[in-house]
């Protein structure tokens, strides 16, 4: 797929419970061991204070992806298929086919996926914003930030993201009583919030990684211009960083979607919860690969295309 | 190991923090039961995804256009749907379908994690050592060619030790995020770190202090795994190749 080095061969790669990609930190210095990675970077640096303009649209090698992902789409489907093809035939007599059970339980599933799609967009924004702040910690000039925010950033990128669902699933209160008025904290809520602790840290590594592999010579232009350190960040390099920062920041969110399904495991109501209610209640085996390949595939029917669109965006903005 | 025991049953009556496993026998042996368990399923995958993984990045570069596209479809789909469905998809979708061996079943709840982790890890595998391979100049595959090397010969001896140094990075991170994964297993109810932690927290009631020491054993363990590699990296580092 990716042509490039070990550090694109790790991006768009949603592993699941995990963070996988760390290497997707741009420029984080474990990952930049990749032969693609100086590469990627010297094209960048050509962009110095004019990176503003709009990159030039450069043919990219993405139609063998997308064909390929297609395939696999099409494979996927002939699994699904086939499968509910055999349950079909060997359906008991004067019991509903299969199809019939998939179409009838299509509405709840659905809604459980919306459910899961609702959770990943508040994680990403939650994540995002704390992951900005907290990136902005681990390049501030005053070392104690810059130590404590390391610390935190360990922390949350090498725990498991199980643990750390069941670390506020169980510790944080149900409810928040301000003053006179409460504040709820339902099941996905607390899901929501421990899904977005490994993507705040991430972030952060992003942020870092992004604002690290902008030239010096761009902070000391600034400088020469009378620009405060504010303004520099906030006018100069964050606008140089944000189109570096999107590619690994969307192969993120891929990975967090897929991550919402570990909410079923705390007792969230999502679209696993739902499939193996749905089972249990049919009581019926020649249903479950079915059912499964079914999940999988409105999954991939989601994710796949996030993943084609980042490694397009890399590949375009690599090319510069 | 009696100090601690005391210690820590001093420690809960003052202060009320219980920490069941350092003096409770039974706690103990199942806590030690889960970090093994978690040790033993990270070692099996590792091992068996580091293997196919060279295999799929082999098959990868074939000649034969419908293997090649095989192996792409594998990596794209394991990549691109999440890993705890593809366990229950394993564990209960497939699960059932196989023979049963004396009455019980062939593939145990720990089998079908060491299957179903193993295949995911295998597509990252084989995806970073594919782009390794391809990180291994050209000039140094065609003076193997010309030395009258096989291209499986090429592949074993020159492409995969260079591609293996490239990746350690990119392996590291790997490595790491198994092991991350190997929790996803309670869900089947493989007695692994989580799940034992998870009884231990449900009969002591002492979800914080165990979800403490549950999160520094995995933040000790993917320590000691980033030191050893980077160990390892500095080890087998070729000189003139990689820099």
């Amino acid at each position: 797929m990716s042509a490039a080095g070990p550090s694109q061969g790790a991006n768009c790669a949603p592993s699941g419970g995990s963070a996988a990609a760390k290497a997707a930190s741009v420029g984080a210095p474990r990952s930049a061991a990749g032969p693609s990675q100086g590469v990627a970077r010297s094209a960048w640096v050509r962009g110095g204070l004019r990176v503003m303009h709009a990159p030039a649209r450069v043919p990219t090698r993405d139609g063998r992806c997308t064909l390929v992902g297609v395939r696999t789409g099409i494979a996927l489907l002939v699994v699904f298929a086939a499968s509910v093809a055999i349950a079909q035939v060997q359906a008991p007599v004067g019991k509903p086919s299969v199809v019939e059970l998939l179409i009838k339980w299509t509405p709840l599933l659905a809604g459980g996926f919306l459910f899961n799609l609702l959770i990943s967009v508040f994680a990403m924004l939650a994540g995002t914003v704390a992951g900005v702040l907290l990136g902005f910690a681990r390049i501030s000039p005053a070392a104690p930030v810059r130590g404590a925010s390391w610390t935190v950033v360990q922390f949350f990128r090498n725990a498991p993201w199980l643990v750390l669902l069941f670390f506020v699933m169980f510790l944080m209160p149900f409810e928040l009583h301000v003053g006179g008025t409460t504040i709820p904290f339902p099941d996905w809520i607390k899901a929501t919030f421990g899904l977005a602790l490994p993507i705040m840290a991430n972030m952060a590594e992003i942020v870092r990684g992004a604002v690290q592999s902008i030239p010096t010579a761009q902070w000391e232009a600034a400088r020469s211009l009378a620009f405060s350190r504010r303004q520099t960040l906030w006018k100069i390099i964050l606008p140089q960083c944000v189109k570096r920062m999107l590619p690994p920041w969307m192969n993120w969110y891929a990975i967090l979607t897929m991550a919402t399904t570990l909410a079923s495991i705390v007792g969230v109501s999502e679209v696993m919860t739902l499939t193996g209610r749905i089972t249990n209640a049919e009581g019926r085996t020649d249903l479950l690969i079915p059912i499964y390949s079914y999940v999988l595939l409105w999954f991939f029917a989601y994710c796949y295309p996030i993943s084609v669109w980042t490694r397009r965006l890399e590949a375009r903005y690599a090319e510069r | 190991m009696d100090d601690v025991a005391a210690w820590f049953l001093w420690l809960y009556k003052t202060t009320g923090i219980k920490l069941t496993i350092f003096y409770d026998s039974y706690d103990r042996a199942r806590f030690v039961e889960g970090f093994v368990t978690t040790i033993k399923l990270s070692a099996y995958c590792l091992v068996l995804s580091l293997l196919l993984g060279a295999v799929a990045a082999w098959l990868a570069g074939s000649r034969i256009a419908i293997v090649r596209r095989a192996i792409n479809g594998f990596v794209a789909l394991f990549r691109n749907t999440p890993p705890l469905v593809q366990l229950y998809f394993f564990y209960f979708a497939l699960g059932p379908l196989l023979p049963r061996v004396g009455g019980s079943p062939l593939l145990g709840s720990f089998g079908w994690a060491v299957v179903s982790l193993t295949l995911l890890e295998t597509a990252f595998a084989a995806e970073i050592l594919r782009a390794g391979i391809e990180a291994v100049p050209k000039a140094m595959v065609e003076a193997a060619e010309s030395l009258g090397y096989s291209r499986g010969q090429i592949f074993r001896k020159v492409e995969l030790p260079l591609a293996l140094r490239v990746t350690m990075p990119a392996m590291t991170n790997n490595l790491v995020n198994l092991v991350k994964t190997t929790t996803l297993a309670y869900a089947i109810a493989v007695p692994e770190l989580l799940y034992m932690s998870a009884q231990v927290w449900s009969e002591q009631v002492n979800v914080p202090e165990m979800m403490i020491v549950l999160l520094v054993c995995y933040v000790a363990i993917v320590g000691i795994i980033n030191e050893f590699m980077r160990w390892l990296e500095v080890r087998l580092r070729v000189p003139g190749f990689g820099q």
